[in-house]
């Protein structure tokens, strides 16, 4: 039977983990390849890279971690964060990592992802959608959550899915930040009314609320950050917790 | 030890390159016939579509190569179903090394039943090769949307939807749906057995 997956996320600046993450036992606190390793050994299923850095030396810098990560890690990662084209994908993929995501570049120029698909294939196109609930409506958003489309979350998701990329992440802005659980209902609808897996995003704050995600919100898959960096939930625990009531993870 | 993974242009083969460097051994890219036929243990990745990478394949007569091939060879995810006799994607003649035609996996009702793509970790069992020699049935990692259903040269099986072959095998040819070098220390010893071979 196929696992739920449990997936940290790191946050990347300049090739090196952003401030906030409090391993103490890291020789290198800042190293995303340490770390990755690290939560590899604890049990994760995947990893997701998101670079937010902006500068010019961006693409190189984030090649090379690629091909460290990819060097020492045997599980497979997403790499995510302002890829706005073809040759940027074929530069990460290139370099060793197993999918990219998109997000804004995909809602500007939905093509993209028809694009991407026919020369890389679905299994490695990943769309991030962020959405927030406004006047009861799930609009989609840039920029983090800053700026509104007018897009709405369940065309777009439907959209995206028939351009053929292989998942969606769904980050959602109101729970993101809050550790008070999953937007498990519009999880749930994503989960019924689409074929390609789900990632849930945004919320996590106990293990219950990874329970919730995998049983009223259907997700394929929990994307975390914060409660794993700051050791809030230990990967492991958490899969036997999440074992102890039925749902199927790897351990 | 000389091992060849081909290198006819299909996907990421920079993590099966590391994967066999973290096992302590230098693996070549090629897509020459001789260093090929000349290694030891040869892999053939692939990631990507089945009929072009069928049509990469005998542009380089590499669909002429691969089933003479006397050493062990490992296909890994697209490798395996091209070797396969014909795949539904792309409605592709494959190089016929297995007796089994690859399907297409079919949504379920009611929707989401099973998601297509199938992505993640899933158990293989019932194991039976030298592959996996020493090991237990455990988790592996898998992307794909086609699949090989249960034949004679089954030697793991896995369940989405239905049962299906998570890796085959006929005499020195040795093909896996799943990635090895993706499914973590267990993949590591998959891929340590199949040096081994």
């Amino acid at each position: 039977m196929l696992a739920k997956r449990i997936i940290p996320c790191l946050d990347i600046k300049d090739g090196r983990t952003v401030k906030g993450v409090n391993f103490v036992d890291l020789r290198d606190a800042g190293d995303p390849v340490e770390l990755a390793e690290i939560y590899s050994q604890e049990g994760a299923d995947e990893l997701v890279f998101l670079d937010i850095s902006a500068t010019e030396q961006k693409r190189k810098t984030l090649a090379d971690l690629v091909y460290h990560v990819a060097e020492k890690v045997s599980i497979p990662f997403t790499v995510g964060g302002g890829i706005s084209s073809v040759e940027d994908v074929d530069i990460l993929l290139q370099n060793g990592a197993d999918k990219v995501s998109i997000n804004s570049s995909a809602v500007k120029n939905p093509q993209l992802i028809n694009d991407l698909v026919a020369k890389f294939g679905s299994q490695c196109i990943v769309v991030a959608i962020d959405a927030k609930m406004i006047e009861g409506e799930w609009i989609v958003h840039l920029v983090g959550g800053k700026v509104p489309t007018e897009r709405k979350l369940f065309e777009w998701a439907k959209e995206v899915e028939q351009r053929g990329a292989g998942e969606i992440l769904f980050t959602s802005m109101d729970h993101d930040g809050t550790k008070d659980g999953f937007a498990n209902t519009a999880l749930a609808q994503l989960s019924t009314e689409l074929n390609i897996p789900i990632i849930a995003s945004g919320g996590a704050g106990t293990m219950r609320h990874f329970i919730d995600t995998f049983k009223e919100g259907k997700a394929d898959a929990a994307l975390a950050a914060s409660v794993f960096h700051f050791k809030e939930i230990n990967i492991k625990d958490l899969k036997e917790e999440l074992n102890n009531q039925g749902i199927p993870v790897r351990i | 030890m000389k091992i060849v993974i081909i290198n006819y242009g299909a996907g990421n083969i920079q993590s099966i390159r590391f994967a066999i460097r973290r096992l302590g051994y230098d693996a070549v890219l090629s897509s020459d016939v001789d260093e090929i036929r000349n290694a030891e243990k040869v892999i053939f990745p692939g990631v990507g579509e089945a009929s072009s990478a069928m049509k990469k394949l005998r542009e380089s007569q590499l669909d002429q190569l691969i089933p003479n091939l006397t050493q062990p060879v490992l296909g890994i995810c697209l490798g395996m179903q091209l070797m396969c006799n014909r795949s539904e994607e792309g409605n592709t003649n494959g190089l016929g090394i297995f007796d089994v035609d690859v399907k297409r996996f079919v949504p379920q009702s009611p929707k989401g039943t099973i998601k297509i793509p199938q992505i993640g970790w899933n158990k293989i069992e019932h194991l039976e090769s030298d592959l996996f020699k020493g090991l237990q049935e455990d988790y592996v990692y898998l992307v794909h949307s086609f699949y090989a259903p249960l034949c004679k040269e089954t030697i793991a099986q896995c369940t989405y939807g239905s049962d299906y072959s998570a890796a085959l095998q006929k005499d020195n040819f040795y093909g896996t749906q799943f990635h090895p070098e993706k499914s973590g220390d267990y993949g590591a010893n998959i891929l340590r057995n199949f040096l081994a071979l």
